[in-house]
């Protein structure tokens, strides 16, 4: 292994990979589809930097505006008998499963409709109708859970897999590779979906690695790995496809390093508070022009998909859905005082 | 055990050790959504006669021993927990568990709460106090405090052989996440046990191991053992104890301990764990929290172990464990205002 041989180069520069994406081998329908999950991601999440700025939303939320492409191009490959694990950037996961939108937006506002009864907010989501298994803000925190979800599939003998998604700076704790050492030697059907943003918190992945790319790890442990554009949402479906069904298989675990940016700060609404480490307004202007959606929908206008006009109403009627659903979230009852006894212990 | 139960017919004589993996047995044959996972699985080495030849009987897909990762293999069980089975993970030693707290602290004992009740962790993380034979600070420990401090992971610690089995069998049926502690020290402990029974966990009560009305006395695991020997030795001195066997430290119920002071007012608690911010000082403080201040005709006595780290040179590991001769001189001074 060299430096050059995991080196993201032009993946992880602003100023390349602007144009729209190649969409020429793939189903219009996963790729209009797309485009709107795409599309209700951003607005859930507009909607949430909004009222978090409003501070409607009085616990943390942290946004992956810019990233959406991923969740959507893996989501497309799997059922709702897999279980997917998040972490603390997970709206985006859950809602390409097709989550509930009023239910999201009721657990983040805390509320007893939302999908985790309002005790878990934005950090703690939780849908298994969708197969979304969890998502925890400790770092790395549910890599290792979702080895041995891959493990209960296995001793099973389903043909389920378990998704886990995480962090560049995952990759710096310790859990992570004992992880992908147990899941190699086991054959677990596991995929970890590494989104590397190229930060941690404020720190760039060049303070912290000395190497860009985290699938250097997936080599070190014998799993097979794709590195592709995180803001192509084809390249992400076609570098999932190949690993799932292995997976699928009884063949192991797969490890995917999609490449993106965020174009917020680590937490909050705002585009660069605390991520002032090697980060400045112009990169996040560069990496704003490599938006996965409009790089998809300029693919679909050029391939006479979809138009202006269809655009247009696409775009409204997620928005009258989104605000729909707040509105009625808004209004959900808070929950019983009596919840946060009842549920320390199962009933 | 400290009193053996009588040999009549259907009865088994087993060792601690023996009951510990006929509890496994038990719960390998029946229930397929049980598996057990850690270092040291396929080898006596770690893990004494508790999982003899289970790798052998039961295979070794579901006896599986793994690469030296506490954390991941902790975490792959609560994962495997979420998703449907009732994993078991073995720590031949609780030093070397400490690089599995976040599967254990943060994830097991939240997810409960943190999903609204919707995501369980039918988890057993067995936790064995393997100590003595200078084998120094980081092979001695027994952190059962730090655990039962942590609302959502219920902690227990066997002391007699019949719960070794039992609530081994208990932990593993239960929906949450348990810590069961054994300890390597009561391993040669004999009864004669009659078939298993399936206890439900939320019912398991700390018991009375022995009666009397002069002195009560609290303990857990081996501490127990040490005190129904005190109590033995007393009793020819015509000092009877109650001796209460905790049994689950999480939650805590001292209900038992509370009635019993009601006719000895007199309190001691062992405890095989440090004595600062330790176990004993919260059996006494919430049973000072429900009793009337005048009821103790004296302070309560604490016996734990001294606030050092484990010695590792024979002649000073002798006088950190307490003995059952330490604690009859303790007690007589303490309580009876004798001295031997």
């Amino acid at each position: 292994m060299t430096d050059s041989f995991f080196d993201l180069k032009e993946l992880a520069r602003g100023d390349s990979l602007h144009s729209p994406i190649e969409t020429s081998d793939h189903d219009p329908d996963f790729l209009l589809s797309s485009l709107e999950q795409m599309l209700l991601i951003r607005g859930v999440e507009r909607q949430l930097a909004y009222a978090k700025e409003k501070k409607i939303i009085g616990g943390p939320v942290h946004l992956g505006v810019g990233q959406e492409a991923i969740a959507v191009g893996l989501s497309a490959h799997l059922r709702n008998t897999d279980r997917v694990f998040g972490a603390h950037r997970s709206h985006s996961h859950i809602l390409a499963l097709g989550t509930d939108v009023r239910k999201l937006f009721a657990e983040i506002l805390g509320k007893y409709t939302g999908l985790s009864k309002g005790m878990g907010g934005s950090m703690h989501l939780l849908d298994k109708s969708v197969g979304f298994y969890g998502s925890v803000p400790i770092v790395a925190g549910t890599v290792s859970l979702a080895v041995g979800s891959a493990m209960a599939a296995r001793l099973s003998n389903s043909s389920d897999i378990s998704v886990v998604y995480l962090g560049d700076g995952a990759c710096e704790e310790g859990i992570v590779h004992e992880s992908l050492n147990l899941a190699s030697l086991q054959k677990d059907p596991v995929i970890f979906v590494v989104e590397n943003n190229l930060f941690a918190s404020h720190m760039h992945i060049s303070l912290r690695q000395p190497i860009d790319s985290t699938a250097r790890f997936a080599y070190a442990n014998s799993i097979p790995h794709r590195i592709v554009d995180g803001n192509d949402v084809t390249a992400v479906y076609s570098a999932a496809s190949h690993l799932i069904s292995a997976a699928r298989q009884g063949n192991g675990p797969g490890f995917i390093e999609a490449v993106t940016y965020r174009w917020y700060g680590h937490v909050d609404w705002r585009e660069d508070i605390d991520v002032g480490v090697n980060r400045s307004q112009h990169d996040v202007e560069q990496w704003r022009a490599k938006d996965p959606i409009r790089r998809l929908k300029d693919a679909l206008l050029a391939s006479n998909l979809i138009t202006e006009g269809s655009y247009s109403d696409l775009t409204a009627s997620i928005d009258a859905r989104i605000k729909k659903s707040w509105g009625e979230a808004i209004a959900d009852p808070y929950p019983p005082i009596t919840l946060t006894y009842d549920c320390v212990y199962s009933s | 055990m400290p009193t053996l139960s009588s040999p009549v017919e259907d009865r088994r004589l087993l060792s601690y050790g023996e009951a510990i993996r006929s509890g496994f047995d038990y719960l390998l044959d029946r229930f397929p959504e049980v598996f057990i996972i850690g270092q040291g699985l396929w080898s006596p080495w770690y893990v004494g006669n508790s999982m003899t030849d289970l790798d052998t009987k039961y295979g070794v897909t579901r006896i599986i021993d793994t690469p030296v990762s506490e954390a991941a293999c902790t975490g792959a069980a609560v994962g495997a927990s979420l998703s449907g089975m009732r994993p078991i993970v073995v720590h031949p030693r609780m030093d070397f568990m400490l690089y599995a707290i976040d599967p254990i602290v943060n994830q097991a004992a939240k997810w409960s709460h943190m999903f609204g009740g919707q995501a369980n962790c039918p988890v057993t993380i067995r936790s064995i106090i393997n100590r003595g034979g200078e084998q120094g600070a980081q092979h001695s420990q027994a952190l059962h405090a730090w655990f039962a401090h942590v609302p959502g992971l219920r902690v227990v610690m066997p002391s007699t052989v019949a719960d070794a089995r039992d609530l081994l069998i208990a932990s593993v049926l239960s929906d949450d996440p348990v810590m069961y502690i054994d300890d390597r020290w009561l391993y040669d402990q004999q009864d004669f046990l009659p078939p298993p029974s399936e206890l439900d966990l939320r019912d398991v009560k700390p018991q009375l191991l022995r009666s009397g009305s002069d002195l009560t006395v609290v303990a857990s695991g081996y501490s127990t053992l040490l005190g129904t020997q005190m109590a033995d030795f007393l009793s020819s001195e015509d000092i009877y104890c109650d001796v209460i066997d905790l049994r689950v430290l999480n939650p805590l119920d001292v209900s038992l301990v509370v009635q019993s002071l009601t006719a000895s007012r007199k309190l001691l608690i062992i405890d095989s764990g440090w004595k600062s911010s330790g176990f004993s000082a919260e059996i006494v403080a919430s049973t000072l929290e429900s009793i009337s201040p005048s009821l103790l005709s004296l302070a309560p006595l604490r016996v734990a172990l001294p606030d050092t780290p484990a010695p590792s040179s024979s002649y000073l590991e002798s006088k950190y464990y307490p003995t059952v001769p330490d604690l009859v001189c303790n007690v007589k001074s303490h309580f009876f205002d004798t001295h031997v």
